[in-house]
């Protein structure tokens, strides 16, 4: 498997992704840099860390949408390409407009910064197989802007065809529409989530509740 | 030529610094605060003669970049 990990100025989470994909020993890890106007041939899955890309300036993720290296990712997307976002890559996600919705202020205005039990929606995925239907699992969460937003007709569209991946388990932290954590696009190759698999995959980060996504994507597209 | 966009969330979108800004206020004693919605003010000074020439370019920046239609709105102004 050859995994791409974006890079733009003001991410913090992308050596905290290698290491949680590393792991599962891919084939190849790329950094790419955001300037990078084509992804490396022979990519199986793009992934978009957490940070504050551009500092949240204007909108959360709204510049770095803009960056050349998302044309790339949208064309990759076309042929097919799985991709990834993290917190801050979910938010970039929505505004380029590959997954629906937008995220904004959290409710309480605060930033939350704790563990948070979630419920997997859907299991039926390269991202999730891993897991069990509504299982319970906990996933550090780290954000100011995570309230996810969507109009109705989304909401009930998204619930219906089972791109509801993960949703918050009792304890709504930030106001999302439906408690959702985390979406699909209408392929399930793109996977957009608030909360960070990425700091929960050893006993020194709490457990390996988000090892098992790593590994489910790693053996999905080993070879 | 100076413009100045301002952009405010859409009326269904929740702006909970505005709430919090409501309540700031009226601890403050400011009782008669119904609401406060908080928004932004870009003021971009551009080459242009007027805004009746610019205005298309504005608004596809306003529409590509600078908002997000799924929850603000906005307006332009010509200031200088």
């Amino acid at each position: 498997m050859n995994i791409g990990v974006v890079i733009f100025p003001g991410k913090n989470c992308d050596r905290d992704l290698y290491r949680a994909i590393q792991k599962f020993k891919p084939k190849q890890i790329h950094f790419l840099w955001h300037k990078s106007p084509e992804l490396p041939k022979g990519l199986d899955i793009c992934a978009i860390p957490g940070g504050f890309s551009f500092g949240d300036y204007l909108r959360t993720g709204a510049i770095a949408a803009r960056s050349p290296i998302i044309n790339s990712i949208v064309d990759f997307t076309q042929t097919g390409g799985f991709v990834l976002g993290i917190c801050n890559g979910f938010q970039i996600l929505c505004e380029c407009g590959l997954l629906p919705g937008v995220l904004v202020r959290n409710q309480s205005t605060r930033f939350i910064c704790r563990d948070q039990e979630l419920i997997v929606c859907n299991r039926d995925t390269l991202f999730t197989n891993l897991y069990n239907k509504n299982e319970k699992i906990s996933f550090p969460i780290a954000h100011h802007d995570g309230n996810y937003l969507v109009d109705s007709e989304t909401h009930k569209m998204l619930a219906d065809n089972g791109q509801i991946a993960f949703k918050y388990d009792v304890n709504n932290p930030n106001g999302s529409v439906g408690n959702i954590a985390g979406v699909y696009s209408k392929n399930y190759r793109i996977l957009g989530v608030m909360p960070h698999p990425e700091r929960r995959v050893d006993y020194r980060t709490g457990g390996e509740d988000g090892a098992r996504l790593f590994k489910s994507v790693c053996q999905g597209l080993a070879g | 030529m100076k413009v100045r966009i301002n952009i405010v969330l859409k009326d269904s979108v929740l702006d909970p610094q505005g709430q919090a800004i409501t309540m700031a206020l009226r601890n403050q004693g400011f009782s008669g605060v119904n609401n406060v919605r908080q928004g932004k003010i870009l003021d971009i000074d551009l080459d242009a003669e007027s805004l009746k020439d610019s205005k298309e370019l504005i608004e596809k920046m306003c529409k590509d970049l600078l908002t997000n239609p799924q929850i603000e709105t906005f307006s332009i102004h010509e200031t200088e």
